[in-house]
């Protein structure tokens, strides 16, 4: 199966890619293809041509220094294996193993899986859920995109034609703060039928301060759960505020059925992942 | 949209240790330009779509499935197929567990298993059988029922580690 043909164009700076991008409005940036090559095989994406980005240099990485710095080039496989990354926060290389397989794992990125934003995607969720921001560098100079301002619909993100994502960020979480991310995937793509991610921080007085859960698979983008979050702030976090919160989660959502599961299925996935996240949070925490 | 006229665009890759050039189109993928342009038909295709792993093979030191790699991605890089395997006429110790353990029937997803199960055992040398099964989940097999791909890959990893294999 080959793809209709296009021209390639291998950058070795962030600077001449944009040139690309620029210059060719059907053009489409390649980082480790494991979702752009299948849909150009089907058809489903047609660019006239790939701008490579593996030879650009600084876009692969990982720096932990309160905050966490990725590379956007980094692979799976890169957040699986970093010893640095398992310390700091393992739910990103824990997440990083259980999407698609290790020969998926070899080749997909971070920065792409957020370009992408595939409904069913399970970096959206956690980078939403954990706060996380995107540096995006384009002819119009270089912004932060925070995740809540990125997806905007079914692979459809905020950023611009002509930008590039060159860094995710992940903030270093506030003191008592528990995270996981919970999924059901599919028996045979591993996609999320549904996965709930969830950060919770606890404050001093010992009542949730802080909650931001997003749930993925089961939306046209990763999405927030607010009122689960509001069931949980100002709450002790133990079994009936974990309940509320779970009962709460698909309230607002605009959940989709499809020939794998129906909407009302995946709404009860929803508030069980979302249970199974805030309870392995607070063990976490 | 006008089709884009091919340029074809010049690589070069070491395939089993050795140096290959070679002018291909961008659209060309790795396993087509491994089993056309270089006669390594060991690397199967199964699905097409990044799901079977009848088609991996090692790129720079990693495990990759080619049918979702172009060629113009490799250029420059290590290529190791399931036919760089054998060192001096003797079979690589997992190609061995495969035999002794019967870890095959019809073969097809074979070279495939291999591979993934190589690149398995060089990043956890003793992996438990949920490890063996979770490494593997990439790679489909309508024979076995996989107990002995599982087989196969503990003989692997026990000669690899210089242990006695285990016998059946």
């Amino acid at each position: 199966m080959f793809p209709s043909q296009f021209d390639y164009h291998r950058p070795s700076s962030v600077a001449e890619a944009i040139q690309f991008l620029q210059n060719d409005p059907d053009a489409k940036i390649l980082a480790g293809g494991h979702s752009l090559i299948p849909a150009m095989k089907l058809r489903l994406a047609v660019p006239s041509a790939l701008v490579d980005l593996s030879q650009v240099d600084g876009l692969r990485g990982i720096a932990v220094n309160g905050d966490i710095r990725i590379g956007a080039m980094t692979t799976y496989a890169q957040l699986r294996d970093s010893d640095a990354l398992k310390a700091a926060m393992p739910l990103l290389s824990e997440v990083a193993n259980n999407v698609g397989d290790p020969q998926v794992q070899s080749r997909g990125t971070l920065g792409g899986s957020l370009a992408h934003a595939d409904p069913a995607a399970d970096f959206t969720a956690v980078v939403l859920a954990l706060g996380g921001s995107v540096k995006a560098v384009g002819t119009g100079g270089e912004r932060e995109i925070s995740a809540d301002d990125l997806f905007v619909d079914l692979f459809t993100t905020s950023l611009n034609p002509d930008e590039v994502i060159t860094e995710v960020t992940i903030p270093n979480p506030a003191a008592r703060t528990g995270m996981a991310y919970q999924k059901r995937g599919h028996p045979a793509s591993g996609y999320a039928v549904v996965g709930v991610a969830v950060s919770v921080t606890v404050g001093d007085d010992g009542n949730v301060s802080d909650a931001r859960i997003a749930v993925t698979g089961c939306t046209p983008k990763a999405t927030r759960a607010t009122a689960a979050e509001q069931a949980l702030v100002g709450k002790p976090l133990n079994e009936a505020s974990i309940d509320a919160a779970a009962k709460a989660a698909p309230e607002g959502l605009d959940i989709n059925g499809d020939h794998y599961a129906s909407a009302e299925y995946r709404a009860h996935l929803v508030e069980v992942d979302t249970r199974r996240a805030l309870e392995a949070a607070a063990k976490a925490l | 949209m006008a089709e884009a006229v091919a340029t074809r665009i010049p690589v070069k890759m070491t395939v089993n240790g050795t140096e290959y050039a070679a002018e291909v189109e961008p659209r060309l993928l790795l396993v087509h330009f491994l089993r056309d342009n270089l006669g390594l038909t060991g690397t199967h295709i199964g699905c097409d779509t990044s799901q079977c792993g009848a088609c991996v093979v090692y790129l720079n030191g990693e495990s990759i499935k080619s049918c979702t790699v172009l060629a113009v991605q490799a250029d420059g890089g290590e290529v190791m197929t399931i036919e760089g395997l054998a060192k001096d006429g003797e079979y690589d110790p997992v190609q061995q567990g495969f035999w002794e353990m019967h870890g095959l029937q019809c073969g097809y997803c074979t070279p495939g298993m291999i591979m993934s199960t190589h690149s398995l055992l060089k990043r956890n040398p003793n992996p438990s059988e949920t490890e063996i099964r979770h490494a593997l989940e990439g790679n489909l097999c309508r024979c076995t029922g996989y107990q002995n791909i599982v087989k196969a890959v503990q003989y692997a990893a026990e000669q690899m580690s210089g242990g006695s294999a285990p016998t059946s």
